[in-house]
């Protein structure tokens, strides 16, 4: 065991000395391996990309978080989190643009900062497709083995849920924090859902219901997404605190150029990351975790290769950067003639895993009954030529009466959907941009219209007047970004082991959700802490 | 419906002002002896009305009574007609957005002389001297209710930006501005996870809080008042050591 690195001074960027494992990303899935992994005696240093947000120079935190805010609401505000410009550069293929930068997060926490909060388990049968439905891939372990990881990711992520799901994978404790009670207008579509026979049931959340680890209950701020600035959202900047409190160093604006590998092709020896000074530094280290995304850890890969791997590191395989997925939104919305209640909170209490597991078709589909339908008056309140009496009318008019179902589709790994390197731009430190090729297929377009069927059903059904529909011509990515690196027992056919650690080099480990052979239908952020708190534990062995 | 400081209050907390917190702990406003605030009758006389001897101010209150003079008149056109007590919810907004954000200030400041120094020239007098008729008009004839708002563009755009999508957003965001369009806990405003259960949006004083249950630390409701900081962030003050999580 080395000594641990201990803190360093903020604009000290250079590398640490006698460093046991070099973290390149501190979102969810490197942090939370940090963490544990400095707690556990190790000297770690994290190297992240973008900046440490709201350091408390400018206010405090919360006040910081509520400018941030405010950006989102007013107009011409920007983007929340500083994303685009030429750093974060790429382009676009396929039959669908892909906006890579929506909802992703270069920063201390990544994309924990903009992120939702859903965290759900996957299911049993999203482990084995194969074996089971004969389509995409297996998973090299199955639910038993992740079971109890996922608790072990639910307490660290301080998840509000309830045991009231009947078609969840088995469990064995109670969630860490009780469960956000339903919504007024959760209560308007059980009655719809009861004469269905379609079955409602509380959201697992990542938010606080009260007061957990240090951080507050939520206080209804209504902009979980994309900054909640209660704190009461886990972001991974919580374990980047553990990391750091337990001796491990994070380094912020580094972001990672390439990895070297040592002359038998074996093992990675430093990463090279530059500096806002323009100096250029190599991390030497034991390990090597990478956990930057299903986006930038391919390309990290890719930038990488050698001689040795002419084709990418750790790409032997020739699945790096292969088989992107992501979750496809589906969703009805529409007007009911009573309150509905909507915008006070950002986050939802009810879906429905009743569809999920059917095999006809196969595809995960899961319902969520949203609590933010239809225009907030704070917005709406700035975007229009109106004021005084006529506004006030206005948005009386527009607001109370919306309701709307949404829904993740299932996306199946195919070859063509892609992650590589586009020649013909650079970013601003001149390396090739992610170039994003991306198509959804026609079993993806029937499972959407299985989703908008079931939705349509459920507003009929209130007598709703449906204002619009996001089907298969207009659905959208929700910014999962999964299988790009996939794990799996064949060095052939993936990318790294069920511990993360990469076929072709025995210290480097791949974190995150492009480890997802398959994706479901579930938010991943759940299974990403889950595979990533094993990684830890095996990294810890093997150190 | 009358606006109070508890509402400029509520304001602050969604415009993310750092100066919340002074505002919170009530030093001397910059403007005195106006404590009654009363919607202006129309007569061309604000609530301004009741404004300070200039003379008797340091230079930078003579500006801080300048922006609330202009602001809460703007008030008076921008608001719907049902409020009151534009001048209290003014001053504490200003104060509290500007305090510590010289960057906001300064904006500020410059936009209420552009904006005073237009008036002047149309009408023969400051804005806050205007009929609300003027005041809605000359805003109208500047071109500022189809602005696209821009703190550091032409003056219509700094008017749209400091003064109109301001205080828009202030009386909005607050409790006593939801609950004019039929949402006590808008978006922006910490107001706790009862409201979003209730079928239906309770009288302002009816008492039914979650605050008085002490259901949660960030928990507020209708007429309690909202959240500081240092109450939904717990560990804030740990952070340069490295201490307790602030997710």
């Amino acid at each position: 065991m080395a000594e641990t690195t201990g803190p360093a001074a903020p604009e000290d960027r250079s590398p640490s000395d006698r460093v046991d494992v070099c973290v390149v990303g501190s979102g969810p899935a490197g942090a939370i391996l940090a963490s544990r992994l400095a707690e556990a005696g190790h000297s770690v240093v994290v190297l992240e990309a973008g900046p440490r947000f709201d350091p408390g120079d400018d206010g405090t935190p919360p006040a910081a978080r509520r400018r941030r805010q405010e950006d989102l609401l007013r107009p011409g505000g920007g983007d929340v989190w500083g994303m685009g410009g030429e750093r974060d550069a790429f382009t676009s293929a396929g039959d669908r643009r892909y906006p890579l930068n929506a909802a992703r997060v270069k920063g201390v926490g990544g994309t924990t900062l903009h992120w939702q909060g859903m965290v759900m388990r996957l299911h049993e049968r999203d482990f084995s497709l194969r074996s089971r439905h004969g389509v995409g891939v297996d998973w090299p372990i199955d639910y038993a083995d992740l079971r109890p990881f996922y608790a072990d990711a639910e307490r660290e992520l301080g998840v509000a849920g309830a045991s009231d799901n009947p078609y969840a994978p088995p469990r064995e404790e109670p969630h860490p924090l009780p469960a956000f009670p339903p919504s007024h207008s959760d209560s308007i579509f059980a009655e719809a859902c009861e004469r269905l026979g379609i079955d409602m049931h509380s959201v697992p959340n990542a938010r606080n219901s009260e007061s957990y680890d240090g951080r507050s209950a939520c206080a209804g701020y209504g902009t979980c997404k994309p900054v909640c600035p209660s704190g009461a959202k886990y972001t991974a900047e919580s374990h980047v605190r553990k990391a750091e409190a337990a001796g491990a160093r994070v380094i912020d604006r580094a972001p990672v150029q390439r990895l070297e590998h040592d002359r038998t092709g074996e093992r990675v020896v430093a990463a090279m990351y530059a500096t806002p000074d323009g100096s250029v530094h190599r991390q030497r280290a034991r390990r090597f975790v990478v956990a930057c995304g299903g986006v930038e850890t391919p390309r990290l890969l890719l930038l990488s290769r050698s001689e040795r791997y002419p084709d990418g590191l750790a790409n032997s395989s020739g699945f790096v950067g292969r088989c992107f997925m992501d979750h496809l939104f589906a969703g009805v919305g529409g007007r009911v003639p009573r309150e509905t209640r909507q915008n006070h909170v950002g986050f939802n209490t009810s879906e429905c895993h009743q569809f999920y597991d059917d095999a006809e078709p196969v595809e995960g589909l899961k319902l969520e009954f949203l609590n933010y339908a239809g225009p907030s008056p704070v917005v709406e309140a700035t975007r229009g030529d109106a004021w005084g009496d006529e506004l006030l009318a206005d948005l009386r008019d527009s607001y109370g009466h919306h309701l709307a179902v949404g829904a993740l589709v299932e996306q199946l790994p195919r070859r063509e959907n892609r992650v590589a390197l586009d020649p013909s731009r650079t970013d601003d430190h001149g390396n090739p941009v992610p170039a994003i090729d991306w198509s959804i297929d026609d079993r993806t377009r029937a499972v959407i219209r299985r989703a908008n069927r079931i939705q349509r059903r459920i507003l009929d059904e209130l007598g709703a007047t449906v204002d619009w529909t996001v089907g298969p011509a207009s659905t959208g990515p929700a910014f999962h970004h999964m299988g790009t690196h996939r794990m799996g027992a064949d060095p052939g056919e993936s990318v790294v082991d069920a511990d993360c650690r990469t076929h072709d080099l025995d210290n480097l480990w791949l974190v995150g959700s492009g480890a997802f052979p398959t994706g479901g239908a579930m938010n991943p952020t759940l299974t990403i802490a889950a595979l990533s708190l094993r990684a830890a534990a095996a990294l810890d062995a093997d150190l | 419906m009358r606006l109070t400081r508890r509402d400029a209050l509520a304001a602050l907390t969604a415009l993310g002002a750092a100066g919340a917190t002074a505002a919170l702990a009530g030093r001397s406003p910059p403007v005195a002896g106006d404590e009654s605030s009363k919607a202006s009758d129309g007569g061309g006389a604000s609530e301004s009305g009741e404004r300070v001897d200039a003379g008797s101010a340091e230079s930078g209150d003579r500006a801080d009574v300048a922006v609330v003079d202009a602001l809460t008149a703007a008030a008076e056109v921008l608001y719907p007609s049902a409020v009151e007590g534009h001048r209290e919810f003014v001053e504490t907004v200003v104060r509290g957005r500007t305090d510590g954000r010289s960057v906001d200030r300064e904006g500020l400041v410059r936009t209420v002389a552009d904006l005073d120094a237009t008036a002047r020239d149309w009408y023969g007098a400051p804005f806050a001297d205007l009929s609300p008729g003027e005041r809605d008009d000359l805003l109208r004839q500047l071109g500022v209710a189809s602005a696209d708002p821009d703190p550091d563009g032409p003056i219509f755009a700094r008017i749209r930006y400091h003064v109109v999508d301001d205080l828009l957003f202030a009386l909005y965001a607050s409790p006593t501005g939801g609950r004019l369009v039929g949402i006590e806990n808008p978006v922006g405003y910490p107001g706790g996870t009862r409201s979003y259960r209730r079928a239906r949006m309770p009288a302002a004083d009816d008492g039914e809080g979650a605050g008085e249950d002490g259901e949660g630390a960030g928990e507020t409701d209708d007429d309690s008042d909202p959240v500081e900081p240092s109450d939904v962030w717990v560990g804030v003050d740990d952070e340069s050591s490295g201490g307790r999580d602030g997710g």
